[in-house]
């Protein structure tokens, strides 16, 4: 081999050898610029718990409070209200909210800490794509088929739930609507977003 | 004259201009049998023009801040209040950009449905009708990114229904993801300001670079025509091809002609219906974003509503709404396949059989039925129509292998296929029968849509190849 002969084999291992070092380089740079579309620090502070007064709340009235800039709910169920949603399993998707994002205290029929049975705290976003459900005390949503017992209806895509937030059969929705962490301050204050050393 | 002749002399050896002038406008031979539907293609260009200029002269004035001013406006909302109250002429911008965005797609539906009728996308052409399928995508992310920036009502809960689309990827990737799109955990001042980067520069430039590389691969193989006849074929002893004629001055005038027209219904859009009876501006959109409150019936803009439609026409599945998001995804991934779908030996839909005019004409009502279906909020038997008419959308594309055939050859493919949508279209009978909806109802348009895939998959793959007419030397007038 004379002295300007091309090695052609070791040309191309050095041209390998440079993409790649190119494109680990190409990787490592774009991991700022990806990371930097990330909630920031400041979007993840924003979250701190919310107090709520329902001492003039009346049953079978629906308070919406704003909790890290969502509609958060605060219902009080009257005792028909309670006693209807045992007769409502057969139509339910999670009749035991097992597949649905709660505290644990809520896993229950009524989905409420067991010492307020009757106030219904919840996220008011559809677990579907997110619209927010319209409150349906009395009158049926258009399409329903009969016993409508009151509950939540979606005006995005039609999904139905019922007083305590569980989703009907047949509705786009997969899942119940989220139950936030939350404890009870006094009898008629509610914080919302933080359930640590809750009163009893 | 000799002034002129030198300087452009100079800048020839510097520049190729003289070269590029040719190439693309007065050299550039192109079929002498254009006819209406060969308008789209300039008149697209024409409206991304209006809508750079427009959109410049809107960020001069808009502001992407979702905080309150001091009367608890959101500043976003006020500042286009601004433009169209306070700004000078600031109404007639913003108008013919709103009303350009919805021109945009109407041109550019036009301009694709001329591709299917005259195989526009079949070889050496792929690569144009690929840019091309590219520029439909980037121009919707274009059009979702601009809708929010008015911080309407309806721009806020139709960004947070459609980035919930992709929180509904499963595996755990899709909660993270679209926390990243927003860069909050809920649509905020945070995804107002990256949208308007993404819609004032990100995604213009990527359009702009590949409307690039779609007309160099045009003016690369040269334009086809409605008679689908290739007119490099037959060229003269000059080189030139007998059946071309120089795009410029013969169809920069007729495109002339077409802009003229085509500006009459713009600007009468513009002065007489700017929000167009609240499809090109829909009504909740005059009040600002609210995040406690949706809007009693929300529909994206109409340019969108077909695969709306399609994505609510899919139950959730595994308690999950997935399946919806993949359907609605696939509905546009399945354009990317078109020019190895179609297996016929013509490319003009003018030497094709009945079948496939067929064919068309039903994806074309589906597809307008699926786009009304988007627009009206849900009911049972809307729901089952948007069904079946996304089973014939699908049908025009996946049975075209198989009704386009001259000839029966076996493939592999076949019999799953038949399989799969008998399946799907027995599903749905199962699905609804009983239910909410007449059974004489579900009955009948699900034979209706047994009876498509009988004609259009079963009996061309085994029985009956679809007949071509016999295609001319030279184009015909």
């Amino acid at each position: 081999m004379s002295e300007d002969a091309v090695d052609k084999d070791k040309r191309r291992f050095l041209i390998a050898l440079t993409a790649a070092t190119g494109a680990v380089g190409a990787a490592g740079i774009a991991v700022p610029f990806v990371k930097s579309m990330l909630p920031s620090e400041r979007a993840q502070a924003a979250g701190a718990p919310v107090e709520v007064d329902i001492s003039k709340l009346q049953p079978g009235e629906l308070l919406i409070v704003e909790w890290r800039k969502k509609p958060v709910w605060i219902l009080k169920r009257t005792d028909k209200n309670l006693s209807d949603l045992s007769s409502l399993e057969a139509k339910l998707t999670d009749v035991t909210s097992a597949g649905s994002i709660q505290p644990d205290y809520a896993i229950n029929e009524h989905r409420s800490r067991e010492d307020h049975k009757n106030v219904l705290v919840m996220v008011g976003i559809c677990t579907h794509l997110g619209c927010s459900p319209k409150h349906f005390p009395d009158l049926a949503p258009a399409g329903f088929e009969d016993g409508w017992v009151g509950g939540f209806y979606c005006p995005c895509h039609g999904s139905t739930f019922d007083l305590a937030g569980r989703v009907y059969k047949g509705a786009p929705a997969p899942t119940n609507l989220v139950i936030p962490k939350f404890k009870f301050l006094s009898d008629t204050t509610i914080l919302v977003g933080d359930d640590s050393e809750a009163t009893a | 004259m000799n002034m002129m002749m030198a300087f452009l002399g100079w800048v020839d050896d510097r520049f190729p201009l003289t070269k590029l002038w040719n190439e693309h406008l007065a050299e550039y031979y192109a079929p002498k049998n254009f006819n209406f539907w060969y308008y789209f293609g300039s008149l697209a260009l024409l409206v991304l023009v209006i809508q750079i200029v427009s959109g410049i002269f809107l960020t001069i004035h808009y502001k992407p801040d979702a905080s309150l001013n001091a009367d608890g406006i959101p500043v976003a909302f006020a500042s286009v209040e601004y433009i169209m109250r306070d700004v000078e002429w600031g109404w007639f911008i913003r108008y013919m950009h709103s009303t350009g965005a919805s021109a945009f797609f109407i041109v550019v539906y036009l301009h694709m449905f001329r591709g299917l009728m005259y195989g526009s996308y079949r070889k050496p052409r792929e690569l144009i009708w690929i840019f091309g399928v590219f520029i439909y995508l980037a121009l919707m992310a274009e059009g979702f990114f601009g809708y929010l920036l008015p911080w309407g009502q309806m721009s806020y809960w139709g960004a947070q229904v459609i980035v919930n689309l992709f929180a509904a990827v499963p595996f755990g990737i899709g909660e993270p993801l679209s926390e990243w799109i927003r860069g909050d955990f809920v649509i905020s001042d945070a995804t107002l300001n990256r949208f308007f980067a993404f819609h004032v520069i990100a995604v213009p430039l990527v359009l702009i670079m590949l409307i690039a590389a779609h007309i160099i691969a045009l003016h690369e193989v040269g334009s086809g025509n409605p008679d689908g006849v290739e007119i490099k074929k037959n060229k003269g002893p000059d080189g030139i091809p007998l059946d071309g004629i120089p795009f410029h001055p013969y169809y920069t005038v007729k495109d002339i002609m077409g802009v003229v027209v085509f500006l009459m219904g713009f600007f009468a859009v513009v002065f007489f219906a700017p929000t167009m009876f609240g499809y090109f501006i829909e009504v909740p959109n005059f009040e600002p974003a609210n995040p406690l409150k949706t809007p009693d019936h929300i529909a994206p803009v109409w340019y969108y509503t077909p695969f709306y439609a399609m994505l609510r026409a899919v139950p959730p599945m595994f308690a999950s709404q997935f399946p919806g998001v993949i359907v609605m995804g696939a509905a546009i991934v399945v354009l990317f396949f078109l020019p190895w779908m179609d297996k016929s030996p013509v490319k003009s839909i003018r030497y094709k059989d009945m079948r496939t005019k067929l064919a068309l004409a039903g994806f074309v009502i589906s597809f307008v039925l699926l786009g009304y279906f988007g627009v009206v909020s849900a009911s049972p038997i809307k729901t089952m129509i948007a069904q079946c008419a996304t089973i014939i959308y699908f049908g025009y594309f996946l049975y075209m292998p198989y009704y386009s055939r001259a000839e029966i050859t076996p493939s592999m493919f076949r019999a799953p296929l038949v399989a799969l949508y008998s399946f799907v279209t027995l599903g749905i009978i199962a699905y609804w029968w009983g239910g909410e909806v007449d059974n004489r109802i579900t009955a009948l348009i699900t034979v209706i849509t047994l009876v498509y895939t009988a004609y259009f998959l079963i009996l061309p793959a085994y029985v009956k190849p679809a007949v071509v007419k016999a295609v001319p030397e030279r184009v015909t007038k």
